[in-house]
């Protein structure tokens, strides 16, 4: 089989890219997704919230999914779509780009493409990855997984729960849990601050008066055959448990909702240079990463808080990718402005821009590396300060952004680097 | 007067909201801190009456293992939060679902409707 575009996963960004790619004139693109549905994850986050930029309104994450998935059946003669297929091996050789795929129908086969867009998303921090001690009984999920089993298959993981770690899938699930009849305990936070959204610490616990307790963690996991107890402490500013805090708390379940990572073992096995802040690729002002007509967005490139902005990526991804098969953007010259993250600011995307390649805005998104009250954002042509933006607040959990005029950076002769830091 | 601190829920940017209200007058209230009208109507409504989104699950009795999700239209009073929830353990649909039908209407009398959020074919 050969493609102009191939696009690996069918979730918010992958269906957002392949959308933007056919209305950018591209004409033959393919959709691999592993699932039996499109949609991704946004098919068992069933709590509303999502659509407020992009259809400013507040929708489901079904319904968010089924806007993008109606907009490729509104384009199927441009957009194939092949599911219950996984995507094992991208090779890229020259122009050729050589995608492997398995699945129960066809077996394993190849399709060779001109451009390929990484829209793999993301994965959960199993227990495996966090080090906590004690016995292995059953009853701890990761809050994903509980989150799958409560809204798909319509059956509760437990009664008395307890959630490690408060990001945002861990507060919808405390929510959710709750409706469904269980007991949660609490959330615990190991860090001072939690890493969800504001609005879903209203909503998820404030409404139901589940505490949530910063600078704690868990310690012991007891229970043979199904969880009994765990027991938890405070930390201190090492995040070591502080002794004389332990309490123990009997329950039967514990989500873990501690971070997550995006899923590139394709993306490193083909040689796409990765950036150690995000676990996703660097990638340029055309979300192209290291290697040419390689295309990488949303959760799969850096996670994100809210889906809105994950589709928004993606269309200028898919638009890019368009562009790169139908030759109508100049190739990548050697003259390029280096993106630095400075003092409290974690990462950007992208890492690296062509002045020849930009549009007219540039859009740079960042997360901040503790919360901070009353920054100015300030953004650095070289060693000259060109902007200071005030904030109230900003947080590791929200992501910010600073969007820049091409003319302005066209402007400058000779810069090197453009630097975004908190003052 | 009475006043409350909130985190507006209105959008992602979590103002944070000071309301000085008397209790139960909506006339009253006065809020500060917000940077849009959304946070003006959250802030008024979030002392005088509360509303949230209920979203859920109801069984589908024709795919074995399969729960259809839900949500009401418009939003309910907060107090309803928990006996709606539990009002949709003894609700059932067919497949397949679409987006928009009707499970119930007025859902325990408090005006608003329940939707299917969710296709199934």
């Amino acid at each position: 089989m050969t493609k102009d575009i191939v696009i690996i996963g069918g979730g918010p960004a992958g269906l957002a890219a392949a959308v933007a790619a056919r209305d950018a004139g591209a004409k033959e693109i393919l959709v691999i997704e592993r699932d039996e549905i499109l949609g991704g994850i946004l098919n068992q986050c069933i709590h509303n919230g999502f659509g407020l930029h992009t259809f400013k309104e507040e929708l489901t994450g079904p319904e968010y999914a089924s806007r993008f998935i109606k907009q490729v059946e509104e384009r199927r003669d441009g957009i194939d779509t092949l599911l219950k297929t996984i995507v094992i091996d991208v090779r890229a050789e020259g122009d050729t780009k050589t995608v492997t795929c398995m699945s129960k129908e066809q077996g394993i086969f190849t399709v060779d493409c001109k451009s390929v867009i990484l829209a793999m998303g993301c994965r959960e921090r199993p227990r495996g990855a966090l080090n906590i001690p004690g016995l292995r009984p059953a009853g701890v999920y990761s809050a994903g997984t509980a989150q799958r089993i409560v809204n798909i298959e319509g059956r509760l993981p437990g009664k008395n729960v307890v959630i490690l770690g408060s990001g945002d899938i861990g507060l919808i699930m405390a929510r959710r849990m709750t409706l469904e009849g269980a007991k949660v305990h609490a959330v615990l936070e190991l860090m001072p601050y939690s890493g969800g959204l504001k609005r879903n610490i209203v909503q998820c616990l404030n409404d139901f008066d589940i505490p949530l307790r910063l600078s704690t963690t868990v310690i012991d996991i007891g229970g043979r055959e199904r969880l009994e107890y765990v027991v938890t402490a405070e930390v201190d500013k090492n995040l070591k448990p502080i002794p004389g805090t332990e309490e123990k708390i009997e329950c039967d379940t514990l989500l873990l909702s501690c971070g997550l990572l995006p899923e590139n073992e394709l993306t490193e096995a083909m040689g796409v240079k990765i950036n150690p802040k995000t676990g996703g690729a660097e990638v340029d002002e055309s979300f192209e990463t290291s290697i040419s007509g390689v295309f990488s967005c949303g959760n799969v490139l850096h996670v994100h808080d809210l889906v809105d902005f994950v589709s928004e990526e993606a269309k200028e991804a898919g638009k890019r990718a368009a562009a790169y098969v139908l030759n109508t953007v100049p190739a990548r010259s050697t003259n390029e402005i280096r993106l630095v993250p400075g003092a409290g600011v974690r990462y950007t995307i992208p890492v690296s821009i062509r002045k020849e390649r930009l549009e007219d805005l540039l859009t740079i998104r960042f997360r901040v590396t503790d919360v901070y009250k009353d920054p100015e954002i300030c953004v650095y042509f070289d060693d000259k300060c060109i902007r200071r933006q005030k904030k109230k607040i900003v947080a590791p959990g929200e992501m910010e952004q600073v969007i820049l005029r091409r003319q302005d950076i066209c402007a400058e002769e000779n810069i090197k680097e453009i630097k975004i830091q908190l003052e | 007067m009475a006043e409350k601190i909130l985190t507006c829920i209105g959008c992602p940017m979590g103002c944070e909201l000071t309301v000085n209200y008397t209790e139960g007058d909506a006339d009253s209230v006065v809020v500060t801190g917000n940077t849009c009208e959304k946070g003006r109507i959250y802030g008024t409504n979030e002392v005088i009456s509360p509303k949230r989104t209920v979203t859920g699950t109801v069984n589908v009795v024709n795919r074995e293992g399969t729960v259809v999700s839900v949500k009401t239209v418009p939003e309910i009073p907060k107090d309803m939060v928990i006996p709606v929830s539990e009002e949709l353990n003894n609700l059932y649909v067919e497949a397949p679902t679409h987006i928009g039908d009707v499970v119930v209407r007025d859902i325990l009398g408090t005006g608003s409707d329940l939707l299917i959020t969710k296709n199934i074919i």
